[in-house]
């Protein structure tokens, strides 16, 4: 469905399920140059399963109007504007990648109005190599090549039959990047992660039970890159689980049911 | 297998969609002949039937050993997914079947596999879809002959037999102009020489039962989705209900919404193979895949013994024209030189100087070559065209095909190349001499 948001129509992908108010809520935010399809494992599920399931395309993304953010408080700001426009009081938030730091700072914005937050793929600081900031801004093709080649850990995901991942991926990456002939939505979202500083104070300001879900073996964003924010979390007495899943940065789409499960029973404690 | 690496190649044909079995450690893809797969729950059925997780329910829609297949021709294509189905023509008719209904046009080339030129100009009119068969190298006739209901069109990388080379850069921006894909036929050439979504082609389509499968022992087919082609975007509003709007058959599942670039595979897979039900075995899809182990070796192969052969062929006074895109006098040798650097094939036909009865005097003096009606075994072979693979086609459209009355097609195979020269000479022999 779409939804007017600060004068631009805004999508989300609701898993097959009308909006319910009477649902819980649960807000899906994707990662750089990724839109809601990348959730598709998960958020149809969750829709089926006693939950309203927002899987969004950030503005200025695909099906999206809008300026995109140009930074990850920009995000968070729309994740706030999102609940509003729909009315909810209280929603979980779930993001991968960018996504998670994105969902992150609108816990942090949000306070009580965030019941659950879920970071998959995540890191803290989230620096980028500048050649890869680079690459993104003067030679896409290569970067998303790079992006791609760095997800996988796997050459056999069981993603679904037939679908074969890193293609998906490569095929996702250039469809988003060319859905916005204003913005290279690349580059400004990597500079957006590599530029936000926000992340401690923002784990401090959490009011809800924090999730992990980690890729043992991701290179984008190795585990040990979010040991910081964990610790920071536990020290601050949130309620913090981790869950490794034996996969790189494809989470979704490497290991689906084992997200999905992880995503799942966190919500449903 | 984790890495900075981007594999090439030659390690997707072997790795790609299979890992050691979790189960029993066996190395080799488990051939899983089994029609279906218990549930773990009634709510993990319920989520499988739904599309709600992954899965396998029953072997028609999805099996295991498919899945590796698909996922391995996805990779060597450089698309988004496959299916496996049982023949080429199925995954034609797949291809076709997915997009559109009656009503609907198609705008195809006329240099076609005969089968294929009999389901579209026959078959699928008398289902109310209609073709325009155009020259492949015509360009304005592609532009002039796109109508408001056409919604596909389709060509074969190298047309069969005459090895016309589709110029699938300008012919899908054509295509793409009318807000419509382009299909591509790329059995003849297979992955290994030409990957038809880096020059902007939008489905491709293979009879597996030739080079893929490479052994001369399967019936299969597979269509792969490049996951690039805007369904609902500007140019193509409204052209693909079937893929943009809810689908009764299906939870109402919108499939551009539910995958941003793997819709047409959702709705080929969730309707065609469940409905037409034209579906692979295991066996098969195991077989396959013991083929594309080796592709890129017997691709080299191929290719080297294919320039022997067509430089001895047109070396001989008794042939008349030897129709192969590595000759200069090939009308598609420039466009061979940039499309198909491997080279185009090893699929071509040759004619004779001599009369019909001349030409069954060769065929029959053959050895080494088998006389079928198949095309990328591993054996060479070869076949008299308007006889039997295009015997329906008129005298036009054999002529508009590259097929004359004489026109006989080699597959050349993996043997000595000095074997099948001698078995060739052998046979020009006592072809002339039959003619004296």
């Amino acid at each position: 469905m779409h939804i007017p948001i600060n004068g631009a129509p805004i999508y989300c992908y609701t898993g097959g399920k009308a909006f319910d108010a009477a649902k819980p809520t649960v807000v899906f935010i994707h990662g750089v140059l990724n839109d809601h399809s990348v959730w598709a494992l998960q958020s149809r599920y969750m829709a089926h399963h006693g939950w309203n399931v927002l899987a969004v395309d950030l503005p200025g993304h695909c099906r999206s109007g809008g300026d995109a953010p140009a930074s990850v408080e920009q995000g968070a700001a729309f994740v706030a504007a999102l609940l509003d426009a729909l009315g909810i009081e209280r929603a979980a938030l779930v993001g991968h990648s960018w996504g998670s730091l994105i969902a992150l700072e609108a816990a942090a914005q949000l306070g009580p109005r965030v019941s659950h937050l879920v970071l998959v793929g995540t890191a803290y600081p989230m620096k980028v190599s500048p050649a890869l900031i680079e690459s993104a801004l003067n030679a896409p093709e290569k970067a998303l090549r790079m992006v791609n080649v760095f997800s996988r850990s796997t050459l056999a995901p069981p993603s679904g039959a037939g679908f074969w991942v890193f293609g998906a991926g490569m095929a996702l990456g250039r469809k988003v990047l060319h859905s916005n002939r204003e913005v290279n939505l690349f580059h400004r979202g990597f500079v957006a992660c590599d530029s936000y500083a926000h992340g401690e104070q923002a784990m401090a300001q959490v009011q809800c039970p924090v999730l992990f879900a980690l890729g043992a073996q991701d290179q984008m964003t190795a585990p040990k890159a979010a040991q910081g924010l964990i610790a920071m979390a536990r020290t601050a007495g949130k309620t913090v689980q981790v869950v490794s899943l034996p996969v790189g940065h494809n989470q979704m789409t490497e290991a689906p049911d084992g997200t999905l499960t992880t995503i799942r029973d966190f919500l449903n404690a | 297998m984790p890495g900075y690496s981007d594999p090439g190649f030659d390690t997707l044909a072997l790795h790609a969609g299979a890992a050691p079995d979790p189960a029993t450690g066996a190395r080799a893809v488990p051939i899983h002949l089994t029609t279906s797969f218990v549930f773990e729950s009634s709510d993990q059925a319920a989520s499988l039937f739904n599309l709600e997780r992954p899965g396998h329910v029953y072997s028609r829609i999805s099996n295991p050993t498919n899945a590796v297949l698909e996922q391995r021709v996805a990779a060597l294509e450089g698309g988004v997914g496959s299916i496996a189905v049982a023949s080429g023509q199925a995954a034609l008719h797949l291809a076709v079947a997915t997009l559109m209904g009656a009503g609907s046009h198609i705008v195809a080339s006329t240099a076609l596999y005969g089968g294929s030129q009999n389901l579209l100009h026959y078959t699928l009119a008398r289902f109310g879809i209609e073709t325009t068969f155009v020259k492949p190298g015509d360009i304005d006739a592609w532009r002039a002959a796109v109508r408001p209901n056409t919604k596909l069109f389709f060509g074969e990388t190298v047309g069969n037999p005459g090895l016309e080379v589709l110029d699938i850069p300008t012919v899908s921006s054509i295509a793409h102009e009318a807000g419509v894909p382009l299909l591509v036929d790329s059995t003849l050439t297979s992955p290994w020489l030409i990957q038809p979504f880096e020059h902007g082609a939008d489905l491709v389509y293979h009879s597996a039962t030739k080079f893929l499968s490479g052994h001369g022992t399967v019936i299969g087919g597979i269509v792969v989705d490049g996951g690039s082609f805007d369904w609902d975007g500007p140019r193509s509003q409204g052209k693909f209900a079937e893929l943009t709007q809810p689908y009764d058959g299906f939870h109402n599942m919108v499939f551009t919404e539910e995958s941003t670039v793997g819709a047409f595979l959702l709705r080929a897979r969730r309707e065609g193979l469940r409905d037409f039900g034209a579906c692979m075995s295991p066996h098969t899809a195991w077989l396959i895949l013991q083929g594309i182990e080796t592709l890129p070796l017997r691709m080299e192969r191929h290719m080297r013994n294919t320039e022997k052969v067509v430089e001895f062929l047109a070396a001989q006074p008794f042939v008349a024209r030897v129709g192969h895109p590595m000759l200069e006098s090939h009308p598609s040798h420039a466009l061979a030189q940039k499309l198909l650097p491997r080279g185009a094939g090893s699929v071509f036909s040759f004619d004779l100087q001599g009369n019909r009865e001349q030409g069954k005097k060769f065929i029959e003096t053959l050895k080494v070559f088998s006389h079928l009606a198949n095309v990328g075994d591993c054996r060479s072979l070869v076949i008299h065209p308007a006889s039997t693979t295009h015997f329906r086609m008129s005298d036009e459209a054999l002529s508009n095909a590259g097929i004359s009355q004489g026109t006989i097609r080699l597959s050349i195979g993996l043997e000595d190349a000095d074997d099948l020269i001698d078995d060739l000479k052998r046979a020009l022999k006592a072809a002339e001499k039959a003619g004296a």
